[in-house]
């Protein structure tokens, strides 16, 4: 385990990477259960997000939207729909579990041959991305289940108490 | 459709005599294409105009395929093969593979060449594992791997003659460049501004691959080869260390301002021309002052590096407005006297036109009405902001803040124009340019560096301007005015290199795959053919048995590929507008395939 994702595991950021979810053969019902301070999780305790009734979405699905832009766009697409480059990851996590969307983005994906060049980086040492990756993951688990439209999400909760402390002690 | 036909095209018998007679520097050297096509941009000078004239404005519509040729590259296929005698040379994406193709013989294989290269570079290469091409010199052909691995090829075997290491992936730099060979020397530069590398630009000597030079866009005046008080910007001495001075603590040595656009090259002043990009981060408050030099033209002697003058066109980005587009060098005469200029289309919208020996700005106008960011850029030699852009508060991301959503920029972090290459006709005297016309909202935020990660910063979202539904224009643009002349919407950015002609046919691709041919005088379309992939290659023609030959890549990629293949989504449209921009791959798939078209033999 490289010296950022120990960091990123304290900082409990990402506490289930190497938790083990097993991989389920369909990703759990990602309706919120609870909450808390801004940060809904499923019943299997997961993160998850929330649409409230007038379109608003929760903080991490917005700021997920911001960093899987910023950062996972220029390969997967916008909007997480796919290119002539990567997968679409609305399709890919309509059968990927939290724990499998962990361990890609922390250890990268490969799949090269004579027919294929498909290289998914490892990002664990990268804390623009794992100090987020909760954040995105919910962004993304929206929109495999069509829970919001394209484009960036039009209003969103506050940013919850603590966050930016939070971020900031992640970020360094 | 826009068709200003405007009368700029009465010096153009002149300025053809004068290109015909100019001191011909050199043999090797010509100041056009002829039946070779024999570096990136046909000549030198970056023209992109070949003499050639079998296919004119009359017999266009009668162009044929008469081969075609299958990289076996799923990946998006930029720039455009040489021809060298009787040979063509076809290069093609990661892997980086190369054939030598024989023209007397039916496009047979002569040889082929394919590296072996690390795969963990693939995902370092922001926006696809594009390659733009070769460059031909000293009996050898030239590639700049995307491992930084530069290697010379012998032309005649395809055996590996050197090869150097130029720089380092696992840091993120990768080589996407096409070289340029003037006389004993081959120039490079790098590719990684996502990834704050700190660029430079390399002169490597074509006989053994030893480093002649090797000169960085930003650090102290040693490492930049500016000559304090000598090199100068808009006609004044530049200061000692000014690059450093315009940055705050160590941010310069994560800086990018890579490199990784066209060359061109003067025989009259042996200088050689090339454009810096973006400075890391894209977040801007993370990198307060000028950025110097990113973003900045430079002109250097091609034999020692040192820099005769330069200029920034867009101090402190904060719209990611990279300044690698080709210098194009052309001499026109601007209020009735001859000037040796330099033409570049910026992908922060505006065109310039600057005297390409002293570096005096002549010209500087926008090239899409769309351009918002800047009113204008001044151009009073005796005003203190002389040279630089004039900011709209509302378009600055430095001024709007972190976190903020700044909208309606125009134009998108693409530019108005990218790596496409414009075309220059000494016969209209005029340039063609394919362009973008795409705007974008644009959100800068805090990010930390990790060496070989990614070093973003900000969110962006595109889509066309306000009310239009095309997200491409390919234009006709007089250098001395500083105006449209004509102008042919697209469906989509045009990202394909032109080529003009001394037939008067002008000719670039689409993202759709059409090779279109169109009117040099007034843009009317002569001819289209669809090949069987989007093209953002460029398109080159070649003489062989005395037949004239138009040839193009075709292979959807780059940030196309990607940025269009599901679709523009407009941010601040209702839902339902959606449909108004077409996806991509509604209309195209990948493949690199080689197009070779000529009129009907009689
Ligand atoms: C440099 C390009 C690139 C970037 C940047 C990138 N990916 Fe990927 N990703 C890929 C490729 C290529 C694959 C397919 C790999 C394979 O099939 O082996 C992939 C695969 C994946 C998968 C597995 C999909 C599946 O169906 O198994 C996930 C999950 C994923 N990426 C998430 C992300 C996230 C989240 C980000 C941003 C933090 C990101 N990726 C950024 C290129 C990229």
């Amino acid at each position: 385990m490289t010296r950022y994702a120990r960091y990123f595991l304290a900082a409990g950021m990402a506490s289930c990477l190497m938790a083990g979810f097993a991989r389920a053969d369909k990703p759990a019902d990602p309706a919120a259960v609870s909450s808390d301070e801004g940060k809904y999780t499923d019943k299997d305790g997961r993160p998850t997000f929330k649409v409230h009734k007038d379109g608003k979405v929760d903080f991490y699905t917005y700021i997920g939207y911001v960093r899987y832009t910023a950062n996972c766009m220029h390969c997967h697409g916008p909007d997480g729909l796919g290119s002539t480059y990567a997968p679409s990851l609305v399709n890919s996590l309509k059968s990927l579990d939290y724990a499998d969307v962990m361990t890609t983005v922390a250890n990268g994906k490969k799949d090269v041959s004579e027919s294929s060049q498909l290289v998914m980086p490892s990002f664990g040492e990268n804390k623009n991305i794992m100090c987020y990756i909760d954040a995105i993951y919910i962004y993304l688990r929206a929109r495999s289940v069509d829970a919001i439209p394209r484009g960036r999400p039009q209003d969103h909760e506050p940013k919850p108490k603590g966050f930016s402390e939070t971020e900031d002690s992640c970020m360094g | 459709m826009s068709r200003t036909f405007l009368t700029g095209l009465l010096t153009s018998a002149a300025l053809l005599s004068s290109v015909l007679t100019a001191p011909s520097v050199l043999a090797q050297t010509p100041a056009a294409a002829g039946k070779e096509w024999a570096t990136p941009a046909g000549s030198l000078n970056g023209q992109r105009f070949s003499t050639l004239n079998q296919i004119t404005a009359q017999n266009a519509s009668r162009l044929q395929v008469a081969w075609t040729f299958s990289t076996g590259v799923l990946r998006g296929h930029e720039g455009a093969p040489l021809v060298v005698g009787d040979v063509m040379f076809v290069h093609a994406p990661f892997p980086n593979t190369v054939f030598a193709l024989d023209l007397n013989n039916d496009g047979k294989i002569l040889w082929k060449y394919e590296p072996k290269q690390d795969p963990n570079v693939i995902p370092v290469m922001c926006c696809d594992t594009v390659n733009r091409g070769l460059a031909y010199g000293d009996g050898k052909i030239f590639l700049h791997q995307a491992d930084t691995t530069l290697v010379a090829l012998d032309a005649k075997t395809g055996n590996v003659a050197w090869s150097v290491k130029t720089d380092d992936p696992s840091k993120g730099a990768t080589g996407t460049d096409a070289p340029l060979v003037v006389k004993d020397k081959v120039y490079v530069g790098v590719s990684g501004g996502e990834f704050g590398v700190r660029g430079w630009f390399g002169a490597y000597n074509t006989a053994d691959g030893k480093p002649a030079w090797k000169g960085y866009s930003i650090g102290p005046d040693s490492d930049t080869l500016i000559v304090p008080g000598k090199t100068t910007e808009l006609g004044k001495p530049v200061a000692a260390n000014s690059s450093i001075a315009s940055w705050q603590g160590d941010q310069w040595k994560i800086g990018g301002g890579a490199t990784w656009g066209w060359k061109s090259y003067d025989p009259q002043t042996n200088l050689i021309y090339y454009g810096s990009g973006n400075p890391s981060t894209w977040n801007p408050k993370q990198r307060p002052g000028d950025n110097k030099y990113s973003m900045t033209i430079w002109a250097r002697d091609a034999d020692t590096g040192a820099v005769k003058w330069l200029y920034q066109m867009t101090p402190h980005d904060e719209w990611d407005y990279d300044g690698v587009n080709e210098m194009v060098l052309a001499d026109q005469e601007i209020d009735g006297k001859p000037r040796n200029l330099l033409v570049h289309f910026d992908r922060n919208g505006f065109g310039y036109t600057l005297d390409r020996v002293t570096g005096e700005l002549l010209v500087a106008a926008k090239f899409d009405p769309a351009v918002n960011w800047a009113s204008k850029v001044d151009l009073d030699p005796k005003s203190e902001t002389y040279g630089r852009p004039q900011v709209v508060p509302q378009y600055s991301t430095e001024h709007n803040g972190e976190d903020v959503n700044s909208t309606n920029i125009c134009p998108a972090a693409l530019g108005t124009k990218d790596e496409q290459p414009s075309a220059f006709s000494p016969q209209t005297g005029l340039f063609y340019v394919p362009t973008n016309h795409v705007c974008m909202d644009y959100e800068p935020f805090r990010v930390s560096y990790t060496a070989g990660q990614p070093y973003v910063g900000a969110t962006l979202s595109m889509y066309p301007p306000r009310g239009d539904t095309n997200m491409g224009n390919f234009i006709a643009w007089d250098a001395r005015t500083g105006k449209i002349v004509w102008s042919d919407p697209e469906q989509f950015s045009v990202w394909s290199g032109a080529l003009a002609t001394a037939g008067d046919v002008v000719f670039y691709g689409t993202l759709e795959g059409y090779l279109k041919a169109v009117d040099a005088k007034t843009g009317k379309e002569l001819y289209r053919f669809k090949t069987p992939s989007g093209i953002i290659g460029n398109v080159m023609t070649y003489e062989h048995a005395g037949r004239q030959y138009v040839a193009v890549l075709s292979g959807v990629g780059g940030w196309a590929g990607i940025g269009l293949a599901a679709g523009l989504n407009d941010p601040h449209a209702g839902l339902g507008a959606v449909g108004g921009y077409a996806a991509l791959n509604q209309y195209t798939s990948l493949g690199g395939t080689l197009t070779v078209f000529a009129l009907p033999q009689n």
